[in-house]
């Protein structure tokens, strides 16, 4: 499906940048008029992506992050976020829910399994060293007019 | 996010309001971890009513204060959480933490409940 617009961002790893990103995803999905819930959903997934980049990619010291945003004419939604941070070196296991390698941070364990359940796809690509890319897809149900 | 910390008889509650994420967590964290490292209440009661937002972070706040207050024999009891704070809350399956709502709406405790 043709790509009806698109956004890239690039921010500094700074916390506060956590709601900047959420609320200009939100702004960007809006154009086709989702549902709230679709908008609360998204806004969560997107919050995890880019807290992972700043709690474990870049372990709160300093760095960059790369949001991109593709919307169709259907009104998919393709999200990419990624750091040049530590990178995963096992994949499966990080994405199991529970597993943290930040318990002594508050961590959950649970980002991976909120972007999950919030969006329709997800895939992450990470290289040990070099960095992580997540890939989420979102079907929002209002159309591209 | 804003906290207003209400103490009680045998209880503490902390108000939150606003949005929920590990940027405004660890503020959050202090200020409650404060009063409740000095108080040692029974019961720690999380008011989620005015959570616009939540994330993960959440459930580290809410499972970081479960750890400090069951350190002392206390726990902890989430009120009215907001509809995003209640997604996040069941997918992580801490709806056990809940206060249950009374048919009139309001909150029952859950003493109160096992009493019944
Ligand atoms: N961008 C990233 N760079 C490096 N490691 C990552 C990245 N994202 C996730 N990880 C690894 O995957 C693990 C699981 O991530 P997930 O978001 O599911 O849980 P968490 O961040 O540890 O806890 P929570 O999200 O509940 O606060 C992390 O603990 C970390 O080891
Ligand atoms: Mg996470």
């Amino acid at each position: 499906m043709k790509i009806k617009n698109y956004m890239k961002l690039t921010v500094p790893a700074k916390s506060v940048n956590e709601s900047v990103i959420r609320s200009c995803t939100a702004a960007f999905a809006a154009q086709v008029d989702p549902t709230l819930e679709e908008l609360s959903d998204l806004r969560s997934a997107v919050s995890e992506a880019v807290t992972n980049c700043i709690v474990h990619g870049y372990k709160d010291s300093e760095g960059e992050i790369t949001v991109v945003l593709k919307l169709t004419a259907d009104g998919w939604l393709y999200i990419k976020i990624s750091d040049k941070g530590c990178g995963i070196e096992d994949i499966e296991q990080a994405m199991t829910p529970l597993f943290t390698t930040a318990p002594e941070g508050e961590r959950a364990g649970l980002g991976f399994a909120v972007m999950e359940a919030f969006t329709d796809d997800l895939k992450v690509r990470s290289a040990v060293g070099k960095g992580t890319a997540v890939t989420m897809k979102k079907k929002l149900s209002g159309k591209y007019e | 996010m804003t906290v207003e910390l209400i103490s009680g008889d045998r209880h503490l509650t902390a108000v939150l309001v606003g949005e929920l994420d590990h940027h405004t967590a660890a503020a959050a964290r202090e200020l409650i971890d404060a009063r409740l490292e000095r108080l040692t209440p029974p019961l720690l009661i999380i008011d989620m009513a005015g959570v616009s937002f939540m994330d993960s972070s959440g459930i580290g706040l809410i499972l970081g204060r479960k750890r400090t207050a069951e350190s002392y024999g206390g726990s902890v009891m989430i009120k009215n959480p907001s509809r995003p704070a209640e997604k996040v809350i069941r997918l992580a399956g801490l709806q056990e933490l809940v206060i249950p709502e009374k048919a009139g709406g309001s909150p029952v405790s859950e003493k109160e409940r096992k009493r019944k």
